[in-house]
């Protein structure tokens, strides 16, 4: 089936992408794997940061249902329930759809699969009731079912510090959180309001194991020194039944791989991200990213890259004229630079730079 | 309620005397005035929805936005409305009334769980570290459309707690 | 346990009871909701067991990308329950290492 842009991916990233192009004349065939659109938005019950051009003050999951209703408006083909599990160095993109397998033949591409929780290994990380922090989000926040009563969160970021408030919210008791490193690493005004609430922050603190048969009924935490190796004495048995493991999120890159996409490792942004330039496009000519999958960020950012590669697929297809194009590019650039400033942005904003940098000097 | 043993040692609490540092912390002369907003907000975060919100242009975060947030209020004076409190995505506003009466002060706070509570509740006043340190009651829940469910409620509590109240427990 | 009343979500929506059968046993659902938010629902946390230590399985991420919840579905093994919704007499079992087509 031909296209003119495929969307992977309907979260924030990809459904701002497919905004922007459709708005300016392209033809966009948005995937799916799931039964409605939207990513991760609508667990994040939570107001989001920014300013007003960012949609701060505002829920993510409202700022979700507008995404969809934008792309409704503009005509985005929304195909859900389809799994892309092929991206080829020719732009054709492997579906299946509830109706069987088929090939996308896109002009042009943006890969916005977002990402996925990282694990920590443990005795007893394995046993049911041991997940991702937002993994419990997304049981409490969208599907309205709590795991479990008593709750230990593994990582104080923010993802750490905003599901410990959202448990709470859904009626579970946060016995503790516990962070490795000597500081919170999430915002003080994220850790100052489950503190209040009577959630203690142990920092210097880490999960030893977490002990049960069928589930978790316990868990074993310790002080650790300034090497990370756990202080002989210190060690805790906590009762909970809830383990939440909160230690950051990496991309979920694997068609941008499989095309032949170039990458490299960065910290700041989560680990393994493909090349991109300024305007989203890949090593690959003709395939964007944007989200999460080209580094760990948040929604906004994710959305102001979406705009980014809808923009520069609708120039690049000629439907805007390029300057109107580069103003758009500007602006959208310019509210994504905002995103990225102060000491919890530094080192994106860096490492972006750095990504920049390194695709225009790759083999196209 | 028995309090979680583990919180003496917890971390992220912010000092008073940290917070009062802070050029918007007000004085006691400009709480000698009427309700003022303290944003407890001390973090270079992108973020400025306090400025965009505030009817009487008395709060600027200004460029970049990572500015903290000065509240200035020397010719308009904040009135104590609340719009800031509701709005801040970090639930780090609060209004405090040092005037309330002779012996209260009133601590309006950001509040989004269940049950809610009723005006005339009796509480335990909770500080920053989540403990108790003192009686009150809630004076007034305000549960606005508008506020897009984050509720606003008002507890009295003696005066001398009013730099530490910032949330709130069901007494008995 | 189901959230019934949330500061933010609201009251859960009306939603019509549909019974699956989970090894054998019948288990109220919604409909529409997902196979894992059932489970969870019902208390249920053990999903499958693991080839070589038949170690106990359940939820990891819950948005279908890690595979920990992997069950038995109208005889189809590594069915992802956290994203497949349930269906009225669906057959729901646990599955034991890579499980087995019927």
């Amino acid at each position: 089936m031909k296209t003119e842009l495929a969307v992977i991916g309907g979260g924030p990233a990809g459904l701002c992408a497919a905004i922007e192009a459709a708005q300016r004349g392209v033809e966009v065939t948005l995937v799916d794997e799931n039964q409605r659109a939207g990513g991760q938005l609508f667990k994040q019950i939570h107001r989001f940061f920014g300013s007003e051009e960012h949609l701060a003050g505002v829920r993510g999951l409202t700022i979700g249902e507008m995404l969809l209703e934008d792309a409704r408006k503009y005509g985005v083909k929304v195909a859900l329930n389809t799994v892309a599990w092929g991206l080829f160095s020719d732009r054709q993109i492997g579906v299946t759809a509830p109706d069987g397998v088929d090939t996308l033949e896109p002009q042009k591409v943006v890969v916005a699969t977002g990402a996925i929780e990282n694990s920590l290994s443990f005795p007893g990380w394995t046993l049911p009731n041991v997940m991702g922090a937002g993994a419990a989000q997304t049981m409490v926040n969208v599907h309205r079912v709590l795991p479990g009563q008593r709750v230990l969160i593994v990582g104080s970021g923010n993802v750490g510090l905003i599901v410990a408030y959202q448990l709470l919210q859904a009626g579970a008791e946060v016995t503790a959180v516990v962070e490795a490193l000597p500081g919170i690493s999430g915002y003080q005004v994220h850790a100052s309001k489950i503190v209040r609430m009577g959630v203690p922050i142990l920092c210097r603190h880490t999960i030893l194991r977490a002990l049960g048969t069928e589930c978790v009924q316990k868990a074993e935490i310790a002080r650790v020194d300034e090497r990370f190796n756990p202080v002989p004495g210190s060690e805790r048995l906590l009762d909970v039944d809830l383990i939440c493991i909160a230690v950051g999120l990496r991309p979920l890159a694997e068609l941008c791989h499989m095309a032949g996409v170039r990458f490299e490792y960065y910290p700041a942004l989560g680990g393994h991200v493909p090349l991109h330039d300024s305007t989203m496009q890949t090593t690959l000519p003709g395939v964007y990213v944007a989200g999460d999958v080209s580094g760990i960020e948040e929604a906004s950012s994710a959305m102001e890259e979406g705009r980014l590669a809808g923009i520069a697929v609708s120039v690049a297809l000629g439907k805007v004229d390029p300057q109107a194009g580069a103003k758009d590019l500007a602006e959208a650039g310019r509210r994504l630079r905002a995103l990225r400033l102060g000491p919890y942005g530094d080192d994106r904003h860096e490492a972006k730079e750095k990504i920049v940098q390194s695709c225009g000097q790759g083999a196209r | 309620m028995m309090e979680n043993p583990l919180l003496e040692q917890s971390s992220g609490v912010l000092s008073y005397e940290e917070l009062r540092r802070h050029p918007s912390y007000p004085s006691e002369e400009r709480y000698r005035k009427g309700p003022i907003a303290v944003i407890e907000c001390v973090e270079a975060i992108p973020c400025n929805p306090c400025q965009t919100v505030c009817h009487r242009t008395v709060i600027t975060v200004g460029e970049p936005i990572t500015n903290l947030p000065r509240l200035i209020d020397q010719e308009e004076l904040c009135n104590g409305c609340g719009q800031c409190v509701v709005i801040c995505p970090g639930l780090a506003i609060f209004i405090i009334d040092k005037t309330f009466s002779e012996t209260e002060a009133a601590v309006t706070m950001p509040y989004e769980f269940l049950p809610l509570p009723a005006k005339g509740d009796r509480i335990r006043g909770v500080n920053r570290a989540g403990r108790e340190v003192c009686g009150g009651y809630v004076h007034k829940v305000r549960n606005v459309k508008g506020y897009d469910r984050t509720v606003v409620v008002t507890v009295a509590v003696p005066k001398e707690f009013a730099d530490e109240v910032r949330f709130f427990r069901r007494a008995g | 346990m189901r959230v019934l009343h949330h500061p933010i979500l609201g009251d859960a929506p009306a939603a019509r009871a549909v019974t699956i059968h989970v090894d054998g046993r019948p288990v109220q659902a919604l409909e529409g909701e997902m196979i894992a938010s059932a489970l969870t629902a019902a208390g249920i946390k053990r999903f499958r067991t693991t080839s070589r230590g038949r170690d106990p399985r359940g939820i990891f991420c819950a948005i279908g990308r890690c595979t920990d919840c992997v069950m038995e579905v109208n005889g189809r093994p590594n069915v992802r329950t956290c994203v497949t919704p349930v269906e009225a007499g669906m057959t729901v079992n646990t599955q034991v290492g890579l499980g087995v087509w019927k």
